[in-house]
């Protein structure tokens, strides 16, 4: 039997999910939340099935015609290959422990039906996006997630905040997503297809201008900029930490940021050497200037978030790097180590009745040990400390960025050295030391439908980087040569080999930002860098002033140019225009009608004239 | 063009067009206004279930106009009953047939005088927009066109809001001084082909220089109908005192004349024209998208602000008419479709907001969503309907329409600089639409007291389900609504001698 209709099961079943909660189970939460849940690990296991019946590979596709406009036809497809599929493996698998945590953290919320309805809904796109055959069919997945990400961050839209957040997050990713859009078109006017296999084949025997592609691939790059939040559309993402913690886990933090990256590995051979180059570049700079920013946030999230955007960044620096293989391996880690600690930090604000400010936390190792220790576990990880899984990843990007661009190399290792001092700074802040407030100080751990997700997510943050991802990936998407089954212990000492000078400088950034963090944080009763940094550090807290600055600029100009359009149109088209022609009419018409005086000697007058008139011409 | 096949011989449009005069007429022998609403609704819903026939007898293979009818009418100057339909012509029809029931139903609580007067208005108006798209002679056609005016101003006139007279006023001066140039380009027409038939124009060779005239004629008229910018004052002005029926009918029907006129009339018959000022019409929708987008995001008002975003929408249907290939075309006669369903739908809304607080001001609805959850949801699938999310509609017909453009690009390079002039246009789409249903679904931290306020009830969602079943049914499936469309726009290319070589490259098998 042919296992290909199990991806369609996969796919469809969040759907039904959301739409059975949105129209029929609204009143019972129970039940909701079950079928929410249920669905979404029933994917889970769906999958297992089918890549046990499959296979990682052959590559292959199924599709119905969806559109038919002349020659053209858009399909409706999904595609397996290693990519997808383990894409889609992540997905249902990371966005299976957070349901559940949700059932936990949601539970005294009175909305929770809505709550999953929207999860599932974001289930169901995600899938979409990762296993859609071609650029329509990504394009329309990729805005449904949008559209779910906007009703899960405008959850509690009695807050403004969290409204305009919402709103924020929309249209941001919609300036990406038009550039996306145009990117689509061009591929789709100059290849006359939009499946990526076609597309693919298209760009190899492309005889055009080279620009041309250059400029395609910037455009599709544009959405991965949205939706990935890459400089300068940076500006929604941690402003979107104010939808539920499990939603920033698993939307904000492990997989629908993430899709900007994987969509830029789906589509990588459209991307020319020039657009790779600014492609690393922007992934370099957004992963520097977010990790400078989240050295002085406070807030336990806002730091997090700061935080998966650098991580961002630096898969997009892979990408551009000529390392797509890297870039999906860490993409993989980073979504297990931090949706781990976005769901650990949600199991803290839960327990301190839902204070952020890290300030106010402090002494909670022993009161909630799982939870530390998962959380140290998380930040071991995305700190990069062997043999935990974001060593091996991050460690592979820095061996490309060590290959291709000495100047991204060393930006790498800086940002490596910040990952390490903030995460250590949150910890000394909020775990260790004593109780900053009497909330910390009465703060318990949370119940097992919380911890456990916390516990399997750890696992995977451990044991991430030694499973065969990376190879799994490589057997895909690697440019470069590849080295084929690899044993564990081979695994866990590669990169020692293969890469020493990556390995060296990175392991030295983290000792420097441990050190760095002890020596500041350990002790501290309140933040010593201000004092320090003065000047700048108002700057990295103030996230560098670049939503004051679009607010002066972008939203000013754009509400000065719809003032002065409303104005145009009310005073120059409407009255000049309009007004002046109808003026024009009523005064002839008043000017006319001075000639109608009734007098019959006028009458008679002007006849005359106009006789005496008629014969000068005729006459002369 | 081939002669219209004059093998189905049915009465059936004959019977689309006039029953409602027949209706009407016997609504003015009703006394009880609730029985009158009952007529007209149950009569309008007859007539959308019987039109469609049409859709299933329709036969999408042929190019040729179908269900004609050609009878004598004034036969020394020529004039001919003559009637048929295309793939166009036909899905306007229907979005015709298909919306009258909506507008009556939306007008039942909110017309309380002279409903007989109304409902008779209603159905004259039926008769009218019916017959234009189905007129195949141009005289036939003029009197359709000039009897849709009376009707839709006495709907703004007496039934609208405050400043009725002078909306009225200005919308039937305004469309009335258009007309003209259309009857004075018909007499030239008349003049060098010797006969009123539609079908016999576009096959004539005219000179260049009459071409131009001609097509300047059209365009005058037609741009005041669409409306396309700078032509466009009169709409927000009639939307706004119009009665919701008036600016559903308004907006999903009657903005759709002028872009039907630059279909049947001005590529086929003026087809050197065309060409020549392809590039300014596309400019100008460019700046229609744009500042359609910038002066909707200035307003508080919401009708003013769906009546502006119209603008921008009428902007990409003249867009893909004058990319001048398949998929613009196509593409433009989807906008025009869901900008009929989708806006139809807004105006419904704001009069749902309306006839409750007796307001349209954006402030004083916020947070009214809170109150009404039924309502709050059609609002959202609506606004997402109109910013082109894809999975509905308009995405569908916008996604065409730029295709498009950027088939037109790539023999024209400089509009490439159009195409990206668009971006900010949709993205205003966003900003306009969230911001207004942020604000009514939502609302703030201190919102007007709605409490007193009810959620929809069966008959106002009655009204909006066909309207949303439509819009998930073209976003998802529009595979049958292009298939009608095919052979047409592909002929209506061949007659503009221009059909862009779609894709040479094409295609999956």
């Amino acid at each position: 039997m042919n296992p290909d209709f199990i991806p369609w099961i996969i796919l469809f079943l969040p759907l039904l999910a959301a739409v059975v909660i949105a129209l029929f189970t609204q009143h019972d939460r129970k039940l909701s939340a079950g079928l929410s849940v249920g669905a979404v690990v029933a994917g889970f296991v769906l999958s297992l099935v089918f890549i046990k019946l499959n296979g990682w590979a052959p590559a292959h596709e199924v599709s119905v015609a969806w559109l038919t406009i002349g020659d053209l036809q858009a399909d409706f497809g999904l595609h397996f290959d290693p990519l997808s599929l383990l894409m889609m493996l992540i997905v249902t698998g990371v966005a299976s422990a957070i349901h559940i945590y949700s059932w936990g953290y949601m539970s005294e919320d009175r909305s929770l039906p809505r709550y999953f309805a929207c999860l599932s809904l974001f289930t169901f796109s995600m899938l979409g996006i990762v296993l859609a055959n071609n650029f329509l069919q990504l394009f329309i997945f990729w805005e449904l997630v949008g559209v779910s990400s906007y009703l899960l961050i405008g959850f509690w839209f009695e807050r403004p905040a969290a409204a305009d957040a919402g709103k924020k997050a929309f249209i941001t990713n919609r300036l990406g997503d038009f550039g996306f859009l145009l990117g689509i078109l061009t591929a789709w006017a100059w290849f006359g297809s939009l499946n990526f296999a076609e597309v693919n084949k298209g760009v190899a025997d492309w005889k055009g201008e080279h620009w041309l592609l250059t400029v395609a691939g910037l455009l599709i790059f544009c959405g991965a900029m949205g939706k990935s939040a890459q400089f300068p559309l940076h500006v929604w993402l941690p402003d979107a930490m104010e939808g539920p913690t499990p939603v920033s886990a698993l939307i904000h933090a492990a997989t629908m940021v993430a899709a900007g990256v994987y969509m830029l590995c789906r589509v990588f051979f459209i991307f020319t050497p020039d657009a790779l180059t600014v492609i690393a570049w922007i992934g370099g700079f957004t992963a520097l200037l977010s990790a400078v920013i989240a050295v002085q946030q406070d807030d336990i999230k806002r730091i997090l978030a700061y935080s998966t955007l650098s991580q961002l960044g630096y898969m997009v620096m892979a990408v551009g790097l000529h390392g797509p293989t890297q870039a999906m391996f860490h993409l993989t880690t980073h979504a297990f180590f931090k949706a781990l600690l976005f769901l650990g930090a949600g199991s803290v604000i839960l327990a301190v009745h839902h204070e952020q400010d890290i300030w106010k936390m402090g002494g909670l190792r022993t009161k909630m040990p799982v939870t530390f220790w998962t959380f140290m576990v998380g930040t071991l990880a995305l700190a990069g400390v062997p043999p935990f899984s974001g060593f091996y990843s991050k460690d592979g990007i820095l061996a490309q960025a060590a290959q291709h661009s000495l100047p991204l190399f060393v930006v790498g290792a800086v940002v490596a050295a910040l990952t390490t001092f903030y995460m250590f700074r949150l910890v000394f802040v909020a775990f260790l030391g004593k109780s900053r407030s009497e909330a910390a100080g009465h703060a318990q751990e949370s119940p097992p439908v919380m911890v456990w997700p916390l516990r399997i997510l750890a696992f995977f943050s451990v044991v991430g980087g030694l499973i065969g991802i990376e190879e799994l990936y490589g057997t895909q998407l690697a440019t470069e040569h590849t080295e084929h089954a690899v044993s564990f212990g081979q695994q866990l000492i590669g990169p020692f080999i293969h890469a020493p000078l990556a390995v060296g400088v990175g392991l030295l950034a983290v000792v420097i930002g441990y050190a760095a963090a002890y020596a500041l944080y350990a002790k501290a009763a309140k933040d010593p860098l201000p004092e320090k940094l003065g000047a700048l550090s108002r700057a990295m807290r103030n996230r560098f002033y670049f939503d004051e600055l679009y607010q002066a600029t972008v939203i000013r100009f754009h509400d000065f140019l719809a003032a002065a359009a409303d104005w145009f149109d009310r005073c120059v088209i409407a009255g000049v225009g309009v007004r002046g022609t109808h003026g024009t009419t009523e005064l002839a018409g008043r000017a006319l009608r001075l000639l109608q005086t009734g007098n019959l000697q006028t009458y008679a007058f002007i006849f005359a004239l106009g006789v005496a008139l008629v014969l000068y011409m005729v006459l002369s | 063009m081939t002669a219209p096949s004059p093998n189905e011989s049915s009465h059936l449009l004959s019977v689309l067009i006039f029953s409602p005069l027949a209706a009407a007429a016997v609504a003015a022998f009703i006394r009880s206004e609730r029985l009158l609403r009952l007529w007209t609704l149950a009569f309008t819903s007859a007539i959308a279930l019987f039109s469609l026939q049409l859709w299933a007898r329709f036969d999408t293979k042929t190019a040729d106009f179908q269900f004609v009818e050609v009878s004598r009418w004034i036969p020394t100057l020529g004039i001919k009953y003559s009637l048929g339909i295309d793939g166009i012509s036909l899905l306007l029809v229907l979005l015709t047939t298909f919306i009258m029931p909506l507008c009556v139903l939306c007008s039942w609580r909110y017309i309380q005088t002279r409903v007989k007067e109304f409902m008779i208005c209603l159905l004259i108006m039926q008769t009218a927009m019916t017959g234009v798209f189905c007129a195949l002679d141009f005289v036939l056609f003029f009197v359709f066109w000039e009897a849709m005016l009376i009707p839709m101003a006495l709907l703004i006139g007496v039934w609208g809001g405050p400043r009725k007279i002078y909306a009225a006023l200005k919308f039937f001066v305004y469309t009335m001084s258009g007309s003209v140039f259309l009857l004075v380009a018909i007499i030239a027409l008349r003049l060098k082909v010797g006969s009123f038939s539609i079908p016999d124009m576009m096959g004539h060779d005219y000179s260049p220089t009459f071409q131009i005239w001609v097509f300047l004629a059209f365009f005058i008229s037609f741009a005041i109908k669409v409306p396309m910018f700078p032509f466009h004052t009169w709409l927000p002005a009639a939307h706004v005192e119009a009665p919701t029926a008036g600016s559903v009918l308004l907006a999903s029907v009657l903005l759709k004349m002028g872009t039907y006129g630059f279909l049947r009339f001005s590529l086929p018959i003026t087809p050197y024209a065309t060409q020549v000022f392809t590039p300014y019409v596309l400019w100008l929708s460019v700046a229609a998208i744009l500042y359609g987008g910038l002066t909707a995001l200035a307003q508080t008002d919401l009708k003013k602000l769906v009546a502006y975003s119209s603008v921008a929408h009428m902007g990409f249907a003249t867009l893909g008419i004058f990319a001048l290939n398949q998929f613009g075309i196509q593409g433009a006669v989807l906008v025009m479709i869901n900008h009929g369903v989708t806006t139809g739908a807004l105006f419904i809304i704001v009069g749902i907001i309306y006839e409750r607080l007796h307001t349209r001001d954006l402030a004083q609805t916020a947070g009214m969503g809170k109150r009404m959850p039924i309502f709050a949801l059609f609002a959202g699938v609506f606004a997402l309907s109109s910013l082109a999310f894809p999975g509905t509609n308009s995405f569908i017909g916008e996604f065409l329409v730029m295709s498009g453009g950027f088939q037109f690009a790539k023999t024209n390079p400089a509009f490439i600089v159009g195409m990206i002039c668009i971006v900010p246009g949709v993205v205003l789409a966003a900003a306009y639409m969230l911001r207004m249903l942020q604000k009514v679904a939502y609302g703030g931290t201190s919102n007007p007291d709605h409490s007193h306020v009810l959620d929809l009830g069966l008959r106002e969602i009655l009204t909006l389900t066909p309207l949303l079943v439509l819009v998930f049914y073209i976003g998802l499936h529009p595979e049958p609504f292009t298939r009608v469309l095919d052979a047409s726009v592909k002929h209506l290319l061949e007659q503009t001698r221009q059909v862009h070589p779609l894709a040479p490259y094409a295609t999956l098998p």
